[in-house]
């Protein structure tokens, strides 16, 4: 207990010195980063509305944003194009970096995920059988009737990883597990397109890949709420996350009353990537990677701060590859998910290899 | 108010609904530090999670005071009791001062931010156990002992009545088991925290705990203080030693004797024949000691490790048989070693015997 140098009080005091220092530190991290962050999503906003097809330039922008006034086909692009897919875009994209997170809280388990557990695929499956059902009976589908059959299909998929996960709790097979019920709603998907009407494929197909095109308002209103909500929500459960970070029975023994906590957590990711499904269907890696950089930036896995950061960084993330996708071979479209891949996989790639080092 | 502060009635315990162990009836005071001894897989571990609530139990009841934990809500229970678990914990990009301060849950508000005073408790905390210094590191960058440590000192900022520890000491090396189990002293004698752990070194848990609890794997074999659970019979019986020894004065471990006729006579006393003895036990040379009082530390050691013992009674002069005994047990003896014998009046004809084990013609 001696020998770490001067007495007892000393150590007190200096104990106490490197706490005020510590936490100013991290508050300053803390302003930084969401500072940053902040910068970046005004920053592509505008980078996003400005760019395309038709080069608007930012004067125009806001003019055409806050004065109301411009050329009609501007204005038209603007706020019925561009706008839209932005902020579903950086919804979408911060409900499916928080849902990754959540994921990676339950399972213990960084490299869990919405697409990697095959939720996304679950969730794409039924929505899938649903729209083909609706469009060839009514011609139309609702948005709520989407996103309640992607948060059935997200259901499934999670209630068979739960199975799997009580038998085993080693990280590698759960992973295989969820690859592989991935790929079994991807077949049972690709046989129904494969068999459907045309004019239904043509709404499929471009979904099925993964893409923030064509978004309407009314989109936007209704993921902004579900999203809101279900933010807010996950936000409130910030104390018994931290709490779970210790493991199941440290949070218990803190007062975490767990099953309560495990079913609310696992909704709540649900709900989440059941949303981005049901828009923009699956898209890949941004659950895994986003969390991950966020926590390193913050150098924190506290939840208070982890929460908000991760949504604010998977919005500016698939921000930046919706850009990416639209801008990068224009005027072909890439597929959001293969941008989403090229950037996400490499950063799945180096938390491997950072777990197996640190072992 | 009762006179105990947590008691077990009839609780059986077990996993699967399946009893591994059944009507365990004990009271254990306030302040009091009670032990969990026994074999691997006795149960030790289960009785614990299931004081915790962590496994339900099969039957009987936990009290706290008059309180039943069945009954209690978490929250209640988590201001009540503390763990200290044996898994190994690996949060990521915490420090020790952020898990210490997860200790705080139950007495912060909905978003779980601390308070000034909040803080003092984490610091507080961590001062017990002389972990100050580790506040900003990194959890996953600390040694075996500064991590249990720290989760102790998280146990302590839950400010709890009763903390369980599950095996704390285990990867720890000699200084930090001894570090960590004299914190757990203090805590409980001056906090009135009572403590119930588990532990597998029983020299340990025979020095510090107030009693004991002995776990066979079939039921609680003995429950008592340390000096009438410490015996020969009880330990050896409760681990089913059958290849060594256990000596309950010292708390201390001997492997078996070598078998045999003696093949070497070891002279010595107070205390000079203990590495004589240890290094013919390794070469399995089986040897006769003596002549030892008995109130001799050599003689504590030889009773175990010789296969012959020559004694007498402390305090009176060597009798002539007794020294007639050692000189017909040296004859059959092809080595006599002398490691240090001292000579007062009492013990002359030791020097006799010296004497004799130097004229050749005995050798």
């Amino acid at each position: 207990m001696g020998g770490n140098g001067g007495t007892s009080e000393d150590r007190k005091e200096k104990g106490r010195n490197a706490l005020g220092r510590e936490d100013l530190r991290r508050r300053s991290r803390y302003t930084l980063v969401f500072a940053v962050l902040l910068a970046a999503f005004f920053a592509i906003t505008v980078l996003n509305i400005n760019t395309g097809n038709v080069h608007i330039s930012v004067p125009d922008i806001l003019r055409i944003l806050f004065g109301g006034s411009g050329e009609a086909t501007e204005v038209n692009i603007i706020w019925k194009i561009r706008l839209p897919r932005i902020l579903m875009a950086a919804i979408l994209g911060g409900a499916l970096s928080l849902s990754g997170f959540l994921l990676q809280t339950f399972f213990e388990n960084p490299i869990a995920g919405p697409f990697v557990l095959g939720i996304s695929s679950g969730a794409k499956m039924v929505v899938a059988l649903t729209m083909i059902y609706f469009m060839g009976r009514f011609h139309a589908v609702s948005s709520y009737t989407l996103i309640a059959a992607a948060f059935i299909g997200s259901l499934v998929s999670i209630g068979f990883i739960l199975l799997f996960s009580r038998r085993i709790r080693h990280m590698a097979t759960l992973l295989v597990a969820g690859i592989m019920i991935g790929y079994i709603c991807s077949a049972v998907t690709d046989f129904v397109v494969t068999f459907a009407e045309d004019s239904d494929i043509v709404n499929l197909h471009g979904w099925s890949l993964g893409s923030f095109s064509g978004m309407s308002w009314s989109n936007v209103a209704v993921s902004a709420a579900v999203v809101g909500v279900t933010f807010l929500f996950t936000f409130l459960l910030s104390k018994p996350i931290g709490a779970y970070q210790l493991g199941e029975a440290y949070a218990q023994s803190m007062g975490v009353n767990i099953r309560a906590f495990r079913v609310t957590l696992i909704l709540l990711s649900s709900i989440l990537s059941a949303c981005v499904t049901a828009f923009a269907g699956p898209i890949s890696f941004v659950g895994i990677a986003v969390p991950f950089l966020v926590k390193r930036c913050l150098n924190t896995a506290k939840p208070l701060v982890v929460i908000p950061g991760t949504f604010l960084g998977g919005a500016v993330f698939c921000m930046l590859c919706d850009l990416i996708a639209r801008m990068a071979f224009a005027p072909t479209e890439l597929n959001i998910s293969t941008v989403t891949s090229i950037f996400g996989a490499p950063v799945v790639i180096f938390m491997m290899l950072r777990r197996q080092k640190g072992r | 108010m009762a006179d105990y502060y947590l008691k077990l009635e009839d609780l059986s315990v077990g996993y699967g609904g399946k009893p591994l162990l059944a009507d365990i009836n004990i009271e254990i005071d306030r302040g009091e530090i009670v032990t969990l001894i026994g074999p691997n897989g006795a149960g030790k571990s289960t009785i614990l999670k299931s004081i915790s609530r962590q496994l339900k139990v099969l039957g009987g009841k936990v009290f706290l005071m008059e309180e039943s934990v069945q009954d209690l809500s978490w929250r209640a229970l988590s201001k009540k009791m503390a763990v200290v678990l044996t898994e190994r914990l690996r949060p990521e990009l915490m420090t020790c001062r952020d898990v210490v301060a997860t200790g705080r849950y139950p007495y912060t508000g909905r978003l779980g931010i601390l308070s000034a005073a909040d803080e003092r408790k984490v610091e507080e905390a961590m001062e017990a156990v002389h972990a100050e210094n580790l506040g900003g590191r990194d959890f996953q960058a600390i040694s075996d002992g500064q991590r249990q440590r720290v989760l102790l000192a998280r146990a302590i900022c839950q400010e709890p009545e009763i903390i369980l520890l599950d095996e704390p000491t285990s990867f720890l090396d000699i200084r930090h088991k001894l570090e960590l189990l004299a914190i757990l002293r203090r805590m409980a004698k001056e906090k009135g925290i009572t403590v119930v752990m588990s532990l597998h070194e029983i020299d340990l848990a025979e020095k510090i705990s107030d009693r004991i609890l002995c776990v066979n794997g079939e039921a609680i074999s003995h429950y008592g203080r340390p000096e009438e659970i410490f015996k020969e019979e009880v330990i050896r019986e409760l681990y089913g030693i059958d290849n060594g020894f256990f000596d309950p004065c010292f708390g201390s471990i001997e492997l078996p004797r070598p078998e045999g006729e003696p093949e070497v006579f070891v002279l010595s006393s107070c205390g000079t024949g203990i590495p004589v003895y240890r290094q013919l036990q390794k070469e399995n040379i089986p040897f006769a000691a003596g002549i030892l009082y008995t109130n001799d530390v050599d003689y504590r050691l030889a009773r175990l490790l010789a296969s012959e013992v020559i004694a007498e009674e402390p305090f009176r002069e060597i009798r002539q048989e007794t020294l007639e005994r050692a000189l017909a047990v040296m004859k059959r003896c092809r080595r006599v070693i002398n490691a240090g014998v001292t000579v007062g009046a009492c013990n002359r004809r030791m020097g006799e015997l010296v004497r004799a084990a130097d004229l050749p013609e005995q050798r």
